[in-house]
Formats: C-alpha cells, sequence, structure tokens
C-alpha cells in the first residue's frame, strides 16, 4: 500500500542490539581503546584529516556503539603517520590501534 | 590565654561538627556538640567506602570520633533559639535547657536532593531506580531486594545539580567521583555486568580522582557516556529504558537497564550559609560570633570539609583571644 509517504528509520543508535563482539575482541589485543577519554587531541592533529574525515577518537566510539563498518571505513583513510601518538595525554599507541582496528575488522588487506 | 570560661557550642555532630569539636578541645576550649539525631556521624555514618581509593568510612568515622573523647555531646537535641546578650549567647534546646556561650559554629551541613523532584527519572514510580545513597547502604548491608544481580548498571551524573530548573546552579562537587567509584563497585559486586555512567563533565579534581577515572575505565571496563539522561520508562518486564545523546558522537542512544543508579547531589532547604568573604573569611558569618564550617556552606568532599573545619577552629579562637 502506499500512504505517499515512507518511515524512515530512527536515528536513535539502540545499544540493546549493538554487538560488542568486534569491540570486544579488538579490545584483547588492543586493551588501551578502553581508556581513551575523549579529549579529540588525535583528531585536531591528524594528517589525514586535513582532507578526509578521519577521528580515531569518533573511530572508537563507533566501535563501542555497532558503527563498525564507518569506522572501519575511516581507519582505512588513516594514513599511518603516527602523529596523533605524539600527542595521546593517555599515551594510547593510536597507530598499532589503527591497525589493529583493520586487522581484527578482517580488512587487513586494505592497509 | 584563653580563660576557661569559654564555651563554644557546635550545632550539628557530622564530619565538621566533629573535627572542630576535636581541635577546640587541643586549645583547650570547652565544647559542646547539639546534635539532633541520636547518633554521631551525620551522613558519613551512612557511607560505606569512600572515594578516591575505597578508605572505609567507618575507619574514618571512628577516628574523628576517637578525637572528641572528653567533648561534651547531646544527642536527640535541636536548637530552638540562639539569644544574644551583649557577647554572650543563650542557646536554647528542645528540652529547654539554656546553654550560656561565646561562640556558635553551625556545622549543620547539607540535604541529599530529593530524586522524586526529578520527575522525568521516576524515582519512587520505578521499582530498579535508586539512589546514590541507596546503593551505598547496600554496599553496607549488602541488601536491597531491587538490586537482584543486574547485568545491566546506569549512574546518571548531576541529579538535582547544575540544574536551574529545580533551583540549584552549582555543581555538588562530590557525585562524579562517587559514581566512578560505585560504578567499580558494582562491575566488583556483579562480574557479569556492564556498567554506564552518563555525564556531562566528569570532574575528577581532587587527588586521586583522575586515577580513579583511569582505573574505572582500565581495570574495571566502566563506560562512560557524554550526555544527560533525559527520560526513563519502564517496560513492561520492570526493566528501565533509558534515552540520553551520546553527544560525543552527536548520536541519540536508547538502552535497556536492569538497575538506574541516580546521584543525587548536596542541597540545603533554606540555601547555603553566606560567610564574609568567599577567600579570606570562609568562615565568618555577618553575625558576630556566628561561625560556620563544611557544607552547610557549599558543596564540599570530605578531606574539604575537614580542612574548613580546622580553618573555623583557627578563626573562632583568635576570635576569643582578642575578645580577652
Ligand atoms: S596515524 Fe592516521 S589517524 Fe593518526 S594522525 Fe596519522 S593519519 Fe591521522
Ligand atoms: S588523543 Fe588519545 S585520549 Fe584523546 S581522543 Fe585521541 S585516542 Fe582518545
Ligand atoms: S560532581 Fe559531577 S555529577 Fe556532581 S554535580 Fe558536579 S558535575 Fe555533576
Amino acid at each position: 500500500m502506499n500512504f505517499g509517504f515512507s518511515i524512515s528509520p530512527s536515528s536513535h543508535i539502540m545499544m540493546d542490539d549493538v554487538s560488542r563482539k568486534r569491540f570486544d575482541a579488538l579490545k584483547k589485543t588492543e586493551p588501551d581503546i578502553a581508556i581513551c577519554m575523549s579529549c579529540g587531541s588525535c583528531t585536531a592533529t591528524c594528517t589525514a584529516g586535513a582532507n578526509a574525515e578521519v577521528s580515531l577518537r569518533r573511530m572508537i566510539l563507533m566501535l563501542q556503539r555497532g558503527k563498525d563498518d564507518e569506522a572501519l571505513a575511516m581507519a582505512s583513510r588513516c594514513l599511518l603517520c603516527g602523529k596523533c601518538y605524539l600527542v595521546c595525554p593517555r599515551g594510547i599507541n593510536t597507530r598499532h590501534v589503527l591497525l589493529s582496528i583493520s586487522k581484527c575488522l578482517g580488512h587487513d588487506e586494505d592497509i | 590565654m584563653l580563660d576557661d570560661m569559654n564555651k563554644v557550642v557546635i550545632k550539628g555532630g557530622g564530619a565538621a561538627g566533629l573535627r572542630a569539636a576535636s581541635r577546640l578541645k587541643r586549645n583547650g576550649i570547652d565544647t559542646v556538640v547539639i546534635e539532633r539525631e541520636s547518633t554521631l556521624g551525620g551522613h558519613l555514618a551512612q557511607w560505606d567506602r569512600l572515594f578516591p581509593d575505597g578508605q572505609k568510612a567507618k575507619d574514618v568515622l571512628d577516628r574523628l570520633l576517637s578525637d572528641i573523647n572528653g567533648v561534651e555531646v547531646m544527642t536527640n537535641h535541636t536548637i530552638t533559639e540562639i539569644q544574644r546578650e551583649n557577647d554572650i549567647f543563650k542557646i536554647k534546646l528542645d528540652d529547654n535547657t539554656v546553654i550560656q556561650a561565646d561562640a556558635v559554629l553551625d556545622t549543620t551541613g547539607f540535604d541529599i536532593f530529593k530524586a522524586e523532584k526529578k520527575q522525568e527519572y521516576g524515582y519512587g514510580i520505578y521499582d530498579r531506580v535508586i539512589t546514590n545513597a541507596e546503593l551505598e547502604s547496600f554496599f553496607k548491608t549488602g541488601s536491597d531486594r531491587r538490586i537482584d544481580n543486574p547485568k545491566k548498571i546506569g549512574f546518571v551524573h548531576c541529579v538535582g545539580s547544575r540544574d536551574i530548573k529545580v533551583g540549584n546552579t552549582y555543581c555538588s562537587k562530590v557525585c562524579c567521583a562517587t559514581a566512578l567509584k560505585q560504578a567499580c563497585e558494582m562491575r566488583e559486586a556483579f562480574p557479569e555486568s556492564e556498567v554506564y555512567t552518563f555525564y556531562m563533565d566528569l570532574r575528577m579534581f581532587g587527588k586521586g580522582y583522575e586515577d580513579l577515572y583511569l582505573k574505572a575505565q582500565q581495570d574495571y571496563g566502566v563506560k562512560c557516556v557524554r550526555g544527560r539522561v533525559s527520560e526513563v520508562a519502564e517496560a513492561k518486564d520492570g526493566r528501565l529504558v533509558i534515552k540520553a545523546e551520546d553527544t560525543l558522537l552527536g548520536k541519540p542512544l536508547k538502552m535497556t537497564l536492569d538497575l538506574l543508579v541516580l546521584m543525587c547531589g548536596m542541597e540545603r532547604k533554606d540555601g547555603f550559609i553566606a560567610t564574609k568573604n568567599g577567600f579570606v573569611e570562609q568562615n565568618i558569618t555577618d553575625e558576630k560570633g556566628i561561625f560556620v564550617a563544611g557544607t552547610a556552606i557549599q558543596p564540599m568532599t570530605l578531606p574539604e570539609t575537614i580542612a574548613n573545619a580546622d580553618a573555623a577552629v583557627l578563626d573562632i579562637v583568635e576570635f576569643l583571644k582578642r575578645r580577652k
């Protein structure tokens, strides 16, 4: 039946449906992703971020909210230059985290 | 020298009152503590462990109590009237006793914000919405029928604080650290659980607080979400459906929880007590001879309260000396 309109899917993230499997798997290799405090230093200083949307801060959040594909797409734009590692106040080995994101999510051929 | 006619009445036998009493005693000043409840200790007597490192509240309280050994204490009493005659206060109690004193120290502290005032959180309506104070007594007693092996637990920061609508514009200072302390304790008590905290800012300013934040994330896997819970609804099975925005991702969230803990802040029915100067006369009121210390002035952590009581004692000692 055509009512002349359609209903767009809810923009809410339904946390009950979010699988944490992949995030938890990633956390095993990269326990430091749990201590990110979302300061944004990595994003602000990102080399690739000047020309494309790359934000490690957002990637870490996306992975916790079930947005693995978006996180992976973002990780694929990373140049692995390691600048973010220099500025992270929590001393997270961000470059290694970025590599692991691609690996753990099963797309290591992208690197 | 202070002559032994000097007497100070302390109104309130919580942390600030007890500390001030012990310090006045050490300065040789005759002191009496008036406490409206049947026991001393105020809120401190209700807490189980203290942030940031989990020291037992009881140990701190026992120390404060042993330090006032010998000070006159009147529990189950309230002050009904304070009259001034020249430089002497006549303090009338509810049983018509009158105590004469040279100075009065108000350490009447704070009340916990009444959670039912924030109707959108459903406290008092939904069974699984509890307060920070109730969770603390669960840790103390080990029993609360509402806490039944919860798998998903949420903490809401700033309940009744930083909220113009309820009339409390200030930050209560202690609830961020309390939330993370309690979040870790819940992970300890229920290792299978997932614990989320919903904050607007994490105000971890004190010694060891930032380390507590790191520990909560690193060792306890506590998940801190920046965003305030906007509403709570009860599902058919009694679980709670909450809404909040993940403001760092810019996306609204919905989540079902087994338990929601409201971090109720501090308030006082008639407001916090004003002092002469917030920098250099922090314990002196406009009323000569009447001093104030602790959370009756503003929200304070326990170490701040104790330091503040010490400062008030110094002001009182100087005041009594100067009057000679
Ligand atoms: S390593 Fe990747 S994310 Fe980090 S600054 Fe370089 S390009 Fe950006
Ligand atoms: S710099 Fe480090 S702590 Fe800050 S957002 Fe990036 S990863 Fe997180
Ligand atoms: S200490 Fe934290 S939870 Fe408490 S009122 Fe301040 S910001 Fe809110």
